[in-house]
């Protein structure tokens, strides 16, 4: 039973992980109707930031916020400079572009901080508190994190009036600009915010899965999988989707099918919602009179 | 006569390759209400959409003496002029009090929300009983009220409708016509009304003029326009 919950929390931890990735994704999709491909290449990116500010012998904490001004300011320029150029462009164009920013991102990642595998640090104490056993500090200390980031998000696009304006510059950009709302500048700062989210999602996951250019491809294909269960264009609906499918794939992996073939858990979860229910748990169905 | 609040200068615009203004001019003063009349196709929306940056243009537009046809659709709403477009541009995963919020998104000063929102629900007391409702659930009279409400939670100065009487039933667009009489005299905003109702726009409005196919064909104060024989056979039915 232990090693039962213990897996369910690994999960969970993961899943939180999932979850922002996730988020992410949904956001920058309810705004241009794309998937980000390069969002876990951006979110790598930045936890190699913050392993260089740690390596300078900054204090966690420290290079943990910096991180996350960094990438915020570094995920509105790509919007700004690589998307805004494309944004009436067709779909594949943009896919192109998005795949392009992913291999740039990794590539130079390579080329800065070598393919070599690094640790990164967690900033939980080795032990779990309370004398607990079924979870680790450091799973207990990714969900908490993951939690805040996920309850700040909705407390400032639920009651602050400059995330009321995004949500209206995403949902019906011609109404946002007849009242005034800077269309262009929401767009950027929603790039911002999913590349803040996916930064410490890449933070709070690189002590489990260690530090390389390509830490983030199987956890992309995962978020891209909670994002369609829990429905694209619902962000509520990608962060349960995320906290699903972190403990299906533990789980999973544990008792059924083994750890090597764990990433078809996502696979088969995206072909299974494609099939079965295409708006996924909570999106929306969009029905068009004829 | 003062300087009028708009005036418009040989406008062009069009969509793609096609010119759908052939060179408006007319001018608006302030405080009155100015019909912009004319069949389908003439062009009607397209000069709202001209005022406010929304379509290619070319030409002057001054607003209260300053040149804004070189602004962003964004900078023109920050001078004061809502626009109520074709469609009601509801934001319709919103409730209507969110409506409303982002209506006064622009707005300079910080004069209270609350008590422009009791305003616009001493108008539209429809629109208070939805206050929390996703507004896309709303009929399609309460959007138009909502629309209207929302344009004016800017305070603007200048209020552009394009055809508020669209597929409603007679007894709202009285009650939205009442509504604009009224901000028109009580707050002395100015208006630029597009309607298809020819008969009801001409009631309401002190000039008006009227479009085919791109220009102007006539104008004149709204009597003089309602006594010509052509358009009373063209667009007034009798």
């Amino acid at each position: 039973m232990d090693a039962f919950l213990h897996q369910v929390m690994a999960g969970l931890a993961t899943g939180g992980i999932y979850a922002s990735i996730a988020l992410a994704l949904v956001m920058i999709h309810n705004a241009t109707r794309l998937v980000n491909f390069a969002q876990g290449e951006m979110a790598m990116f930045a936890t190699y930031l913050c392993w260089t500010m740690i390596q300078a012998g900054w204090p966690y904490w420290v290079a943990f916020a910096a991180t996350i001004v960094l990438a915020f300011v570094l995920g509105a320029a790509i919007e700004r400079i690589i998307i805004r150029p494309v944004e009436r462009a067709p779909v594949l164009t943009a896919v192109v572009v998005f795949i392009g920013l992913l291999l740039i991102l990794n590539s130079v990642a390579g080329w800065i901080f070598s393919y070599t595998i690094k640790s990164f640090p967690s900033p939980f104490p080795s032990k779990a508190p309370f004398g607990l056993t079924i979870v680790s500090a450091h799973e207990l200390g990714a969900i908490s994190v993951t939690l805040v980031v996920l309850l700040l998000v909705y407390l400032f696009f639920r009651f602050t009036p400059l995330g009321l304006a995004m949500r209206a510059a995403a949902q019906n950009p011609d109404s946002s600009r007849l009242v005034g709302i800077r269309v262009g500048w929401m767009l950027a700062l929603g790039w911002g915010l999913a590349a803040a989210i996916g930064a410490t999602a890449g933070m709070m996951v690189a002590p489990i899965v260690f530090l390389d250019p390509n830490m983030m491809t199987g956890i992309l294909l995962y978020a891209f999988a909670a994002a369609l269960m829990g429905g694209i264009d619902s962000p509520g609906g990608a962060v349960v989707g995320g906290f699903i499918v972190g403990v299906l794939e533990n789980i999973v992996g544990a008792y059924l099918i083994g750890t090597e073939l764990k990433l078809t858990v996502a696979l088969v979860l995206i072909v299974g919602v494609l099939v079965v229910k295409p708006a996924g748990l909570f999106g929306r169905v969009i029905v068009h009179r004829v | 006569m003062a300087a009028p609040l708009l005036e418009v200068r040989n406008l062009h615009a069009g969509y793609g390759p096609t010119e759908v203004l052939h060179g408006l001019n007319f001018s608006i003063a302030e405080g009155s209400i100015t019909a912009l009349l004319g069949a389908n196709g003439a062009g009607k929306t397209t000069t709202l959409r001209a005022l406010c940056r929304m379509v290619r243009s070319s030409g002057e537009v001054l607003f209260d003496g300053q040149r804004i046809d070189g602004k962003s659709t964004e900078d023109i709403v920050r001078l004061g002029v809502a626009h109520v477009p074709d469609g009601r541009g509801t934001f319709t995963d919103l409730t209507t009090e969110e409506n409303l919020r982002l209506g006064a998104y622009a707005r300079r000063d910080d004069r209270s929300l609350a008590e422009d929102y009791e305003r616009m629900y001493r108008l539209f007391p429809i629109l208070a009983e939805r206050r929390h409702q996703q507004a896309g659930t709303l009929s399609g009279g309460q959007q138009q009220m909502l629309a209207v409400a929302r344009a004016l939670m800017l305070r603007p100065r200048l209020l552009l409708l394009d055809e508020p009487s669209f597929g409603l039933a007679p007894m709202v667009v009285k009650e939205i016509f009442e509504v604009m009489r009224d901000i028109n005299r009580t707050q002395k905003v100015t208006i630029l009304l597009v309607e298809q109702n020819a008969a009801m726009a001409l009631k309401l409005a002190d000039e008006a003029h009227l479009l085919e196919t791109g220009s102007i064909l006539m104008s004149g104060s709204s009597k003089d326009l309602m006594n010509d024989d052509a358009v009373r056979r063209a667009y007034l039915g009798y």
